[in-house]
């Protein structure tokens, strides 16, 4: 908007109430759903991370085992800690808005919210399972 | 759609993902996977198939997101189109990547 709009005597100012940057500390809800809203900034970290390890793998075994080393920094593993916490975050997030979002109708009934979110949950169990046991063999 | 797809997708796997790769193999908790291993599954084609949806969906997941946040959160209004050019653009550039990488390695 234009700031030095010149108003005259009676035109009526636009009822636009200001809102502050911060609006987002001012309560608790407000707060999560910034902090659910800013997990994604963790996916597209860990992504980039991904990344980062798929061209060390296509690079070679020197390559990879100095991705290995890298990721062994502090300051990585920290930033990775951090990141668990709000990938889990999200993940529990979005599950919630699942059954919101999916209507799924089992003959001529719609499916409850409560087995739609206990089925995700199940998947991500599984899903960290099958990935946990092909990287680690355990 | 793409926005949907990967919350879900990165739900799913990039929490164990972390943990492993980011936690355990760094601190030494568990024994990261020796190369031949970790190449081999890669070079499978259903591996291949799950990491480019994954990596190229959690990037679009991203940029919706991120771009909205701006928005709705910052106010920053006037930069819209740039920013959507941008996070959009990224997350073209990371999923080209993703492909060629895992391409290379298949």
């Amino acid at each position: 908007m234009d700031q030095n709009h010149a108003y005259t005597a009676y035109h009526p100012r636009w009822l636009r109430p200001h809102v502050s940057t911060y609006w987002w500390l001012e309560k608790p809800a407000y707060l999560a759903f910034i902090l659910r809203e800013g997990s994604c900034m963790f996916v597209a970290w860990f992504t980039v991370y991904l990344l980062l390890l798929l061209r060390a793998i296509q690079q070679g075994q020197a390559a990879y085992e100095a991705f290995l080393a890298w990721s062994a920094g502090p300051v990585i593993v920290l930033v990775n800690i951090v990141s668990f916490a709000f990938l889990i975050f999200h993940a529990i997030t979005f599950f919630q808005a699942a059954p919101q979002a999916m209507v799924v109708h089992v003959g001529h009934r719609r499916l409850p919210a409560r087995v739609l979110l206990a089925a995700h949950y199940a998947a991500w169990a599984a899903a960290s399972i099958v990935v946990f046991w092909l990287l680690t063999g355990a | 759609m793409l926005f949907s797809a990967g919350g879900v997708v990165s739900a799913m796997l990039l929490p164990v993902l972390v943990l492993l790769f980011g936690v355990a193999f760094p601190l030494g908790l568990l024994d990261p996977p020796d190369y031949a291993q970790l190449s081999a599954l890669l070079a499978n084609p259903l591996t291949g198939l799950v990491m480019f949806s994954l990596c190229a969906l959690s990037l679009f997941h991203w940029a919706h997101r991120f771009r909205h946040t701006l928005y709705d959160g910052l106010q920053i209004k006037h930069l819209n189109e740039v920013i959507a050019i941008v996070s959009y653009g990224a997350a073209v550039a990371g999923s080209t990547l993703a492909a060629y990488l895992l391409w290379q390695l298949s």
